[in-house]
């Protein structure tokens, strides 16, 4: 039987806000254990929750980019559960009515554009933290990060192989780090996904029973976990027995997902609206306030890079799909004058190899854009040539200060004085008498040797264009 | 010198008759020498005589206002820095509060010294005192008889001049029941109007700060420095608050007393009736005139209310769960058996029966049937008082159907204790000002309550029948056998 694969997600994604959702604590990754736990955080008795605007507002900037409804009035809930790291017992969350509706984004996929739907976006505080290890038998609480702002966005389960998943969540990955409402960061768990996965025959309407796989964090366990959920599921129908609706956990050491929670002994959480908090009433202004402040978009910068420095879609999806990449390639283009085409080389060639080798982000290249600008003038003004300009780039990210710097130390300024260059040539000439036969007889293969012994000769700093015009002259004398 | 007003306290403090400290001793020393009504569950004598000491530097400089160097009692609800702070219950019998509520650090600004922490239902839940952690409050009309609850200690500690007049809290009645039952002046504002930061919460969207006195005058002016709008409270009301002692000499002329039927009909004790019929003739003889009005839903009034309040308790009691703070179980196997014994032995049956309620309408299935329903009854009600406003100012009518019953009388039967609040409930339900004020006793000698009710946000109106009331009665003045 031919399978289809159905998939939904949920991602949550940490809002970059200085304070917590519902306190004035801090948000910032890393303290002490417990030293940004505020009375509001720890819920002693008598504290209250006051919502952080700067929260409503980085998820409506999210709403606003996925073209989605805003709700002008959206409620916040409790989530009643007890955990140890849930303060409160209950967790305030949006339920019936979120901030954010439905909208869409689209996605490139092997059979071109798709567009997955959006159901709905709402805010939510995040809950504190069990440390399990290193405490002898002990479980030890961290209340940092409870209370930190989240927003989920729960997508229509619009997916249909974990590649696509994998792609809508780099989009998301992508539109939230280009609003700057996220840093993004999944090490620290800024931004992490449960995956809800099922199959049906091909061709059928109706939903298979679908299993929740929690909390992944990577773009690479997201694809593993829903490939392993795939076959699993497959496998299981495809021997005659039936999935059942239950919450699973990856494990990216062993690569399978293990049974966490059936339907059964799922919590009835008791949602109802939260007294301590009134309704979230949005005011047109503030919408508009915050429309005005979006940013360009990842999918209007391309079409415009496309547009305005003449770049193939791959190269301009490529440098957009990272804010911080595009940012940089459009500070070296303003800065030189090399041209779009060699600095988009330039950037998603030497440099991108660089970043990834050490595994570092554009942000923390040791080439600054101004750097990057003045070594592709170099170029441009035939100062050195694109190999040297190799060279220096790497002497450039070890620290070796900049371009000029680097070409005046090691001297690699290209030779372009004709008389010095002539003088190279016969020298050559002389060496290789048998060569020059060769040519003579008609072996025109021969050219290159002679211009490698030439560049060999000039420590490769003699310009390759007038290396070859003098030697075609002077061979054919 | 415990029997005078807060006006005439600071009136002595001016002239220097005596000072703050001197004042603030002589009620710690009633507190002392009345231990037997219970009224107190923690006394904060060392923070007390520090409070007076630099209450009485303001007082020789001038600077201070009505409220300076007059000493106070706290509800234990109230959070109180560095002080004990137990909601009556046993699972935060060791919570020493890091921090202020709202309440008691606007009090502390204008000067009032606290005397203590009052005695209370557990986690203000009932009606007669009886479900604290630390024992039942004694009424001082009768020591065999309940003072009233939830804030039984703030009425026995007022009703027996052991403080001037003491903070309470209402979330169904509990400041105008044990008023009533004490012969008190007893006034819960309109929702809102008292930031609900650092008390701790029954029920969020019924809970409201208000104060307990002896008179309306003392009522107005400590009304008047806890209400405002704050910040850290979002249902906290951000409007002008009227001056209230200044209306409180307006005349009644004119004004319209709404009587609903169903406030005086099957149920309430004959003495009761009596009494509230003679007050309202003695509120037309000041020149206010009467009208009939109906309350339709008001029967609704009691469901309603216990479906709604122990929802919303049941939720905000989850935080006591033994892991960060307060009573922790000794023994248990696991998280769930941890969680389970602290709560069984940290909370009393009373808390037990309305989480156990409060989970059991917000459980899938039935979450519409109770809580939902539950709701649009609340909106019915109190769309009810809002066509009743439209005939008249204020609503009047009997604070509890009986006065003060016998310790133990009423604790099998939950049912006839929740009918203690059958005219409370439903005023807090749509959210109303409402005070009680003194207004007979009947023939054992027990004072009886009537009950003002006002437009939403018009204390103002209810506090001036009330002052105006007592101008033309003296049942406010009379004091308890022995606490003269």
């Amino acid at each position: 039987m031919q399978w289809e694969t159905v998939i939904g997600l949920e991602i949550h994604v940490q809002l970059k806000t200085r304070s917590k959702i519902f306190s004035g604590a801090s948000t910032a990754y890393g303290a002490e254990p417990n030293t940004q736990a505020c009375d509001v955080s720890i819920a002693l008795p008598g504290v209250l929750p006051v919502m952080n605007k700067e929260a409503a507002k980085l998820a409506v900037k999210f709403g606003l980019a996925i073209g989605a409804k805003i709700n002008q009035r959206s409620v916040f809930a409790r989530k009643n559960y007890f955990y140890p790291d849930l303060p409160k017992g209950y967790q305030i969350s949006q339920f019936e009515i979120p901030v954010v509706g439905a909208g869409s984004i689209e996605i490139d996929t092997e059979n071109g554009v798709r567009e997955i739907g959006i159901t709905r976006a709402h805010l939510e505080e995040d809950a504190g933290k069990s440390l399990h290890e290193n405490y002898d038998n002990l479980t030890a609480i961290d209340l940092n990060r409870a209370g930190t702002p989240l927003l989920e966005i729960v997508s229509e389960p619009d997916m249909r192989s974990a590649a696509e998943a994998v792609a809508y969540l780099r989009k998301i990955h992508e539109l939230v780090r280009y609003l700057d409402i996220s840093d993004g960061n999944m090490q620290e768990g800024s931004f992490r996904c449960d995956a809800n996965v099922s199959v049906r025959p091909k061709g059928q309407q109706a939903l298979g029973t679908r299993s929740e796989i929690k909390n992944i964090n990577s773009f690479k366990f997201v694809d593993k976990a829903i490939r392993y959920e795939v076959e699993r599921q497959i496998d299981l129908l495809e021997d005659g027995g039936e999935v059942v609706q239950e919450t699973r956990l990856y494990d990216s050491d062993l690569d399978e997902t293990r049974s966490m929670r059936s339907k059964e002994e799922a919590h009835d959480y008791r949602y109802f609206p939260d007294p301590d908090l009134p309704d979230m009433v949005l005011e047109d202004s503030f919408i508009e306030a915050v429309r005005q402040s979006l940013p360009e978009l990842p999918q209007q910068r391309r079409q415009r890079f496309i547009d305005a420095f003449a770049l193939n879609p791959q190269e301009a999806g490529q440098l957009t799909s990272d804010k911080a990449l595009a940012d940089y390639f459009e500070a070296v283009n303003a800065d030189t004058n090399a041209g779009p085409r060699v600095s988009c080389n330039w950037i998603l060639g030497e440099l991108n190899a660089a970043l990834n080798n050490q595994e570092i982000s554009v942000s923390e290249s040791p080439v600054t854009p101004a750097r990057m600008a003045r070594l592709l003038d170099r170029i441009a003004d035939n100062t050195i040539s694109g190999k040297i300009a190799k060279e220096v780039f790497t002497a450039m990210w070890q620290g070796e200060g900049d371009a000029d710097t680097i070409i005046e130390n090691r001297g690699l300024k290209q030779i372009t004085d004709s008389g010095a260059i002539e003088e190279i040539i016969d020298e050559v000439l002389a060496e290789s008498a048998d060569q020059v036969q060769q040519y003579r007889d008609g072996n025109q293969k021969v050219i290159g040797y002679f211009v490698g012994q030439i560049m060999k000769k000039s420590a490769g700093k003699a310009n390759p264009k007038q290396v070859n015009e003098i030697l075609r002259s002077k061979l054919s004398n | 010198m415990h029997e005078k007003t807060i006006a005439e306290h600071a009136a002595a403090l001016a002239s220097g008759e005596y000072s703050s400290v001197e004042l603030t001793k002589h009620f710690l020393e009633r507190i002392q020498a009345n231990k037997d009504l219970n009224a107190f569950i923690t006394v904060t004598e060392e923070q007390a005589l520090a409070q007076a000491q630099a209450a009485d530097i303001n007082i020789k400089k001038g600077d201070q206002g009505p409220l300076c160097g007059i000493p106070i009692a706290q509800k234990d609800l109230f959070c109180t820095r560095g002080v004990l702070t137990t909601c009556g219950s046993r699972i935060l019998e060791n919570f020493i509060s890091p921090y202020d509520a709202t309440v008691i650090e606007k009090l502390g600004q204008s000067g009032m010294v606290n005397l203590g922490k009052t005695n209370m239902d557990e986690f203000a839940m009932g009606s007669s005192n009886e479900t604290s952690y630390f024992g039942a409050v004694k009424n001082p009309w009768d020591l065999q008889r309940v003072p009233g609850g939830s804030s039984g200690g703030a009425a026995a500690a007022v009703a027996a001049r052991l403080a001037p007049v003491a903070t309470a809290t209402d979330t169904g009645g509990s400041i105008r029941q044990p008023a009533a039952l004490c012969g008190l002046t007893g006034i819960k504002p309109s929702y809102g109007r008292v930031s609900r930061y650092g008390m701790i919460a029954f029920a969020s969207s019924l809970d409201q700060g208000g104060v307990i006195a002896r008179n309306t005058e003392d009522a107005a002016a400590v009304l008047q420095a806890m209400t405002g709008f704050d910040p850290r409270d979002s249902t906290s009301l951000d409007l002008p608050v009227p001056d209230y002692s200044a209306s409180l000499n307006d005349s009644l002329q004119g004004k319209v007393i709404g009587l609903p039927k169903e406030f005086f009909g099957e149920g309430i004790e004959p003495d009761v009736a009596d009494a509230v019929q003679q007050a309202i003739a003695d509120l037309q003889a000041l020149g206010a005139r009467t009208v009939e009005v109906e309350l339709p839903n008001s029967e609704a009034g009691i469901p309603c209310y216990y479906v709604l309040a122990p929802a919303e308790a049941s939720s905000n009691l989850s935080r006591f769960d033994g892991v960060r703070y307060g009573y922790r179980a000794e023994q248990y196997d696991d998280l769930a058996d941890m969680y389970e014994t602290t709560r069984a032995e940290g909370f009393g049956e009373e808390v037990q029966r309305r989480i156990m309620i409060g989970t059991y309408v917000l459980s899938s299935g039935y979450y519409d049937a109770y809580y939902i329903k539950a709701q649009k009854l609340r909106r019915m009600i109190a769309d009810d008082f809002s066509r009743a406003f439209e005939k008249c100012d204020f609503i009047a009518g009997p604070t509890s159907p009986g006065t003060a019953f016998k310790i133990g009388d009423k604790n099998d039967d939950p049912v006839a204790m929740y009918l203690n609040d059958i005219f409370t409930n439903s005023v807090n339900l749509a959210g109303l000002p409402g005070v009680s004020v003194a207004a007979g006793m009947d023939r054992q000698g027990l004072p009886i309550g009537l009950h003002l009710v006002g437009r939403y946000l018009d204390e103002a109106t209810i506090l001036n029948a009330a002052h105006q009331f007592q101008q033309v009665t003296d049942w406010h003045q009379r004091v308890p056998g022995g606490y003269e």
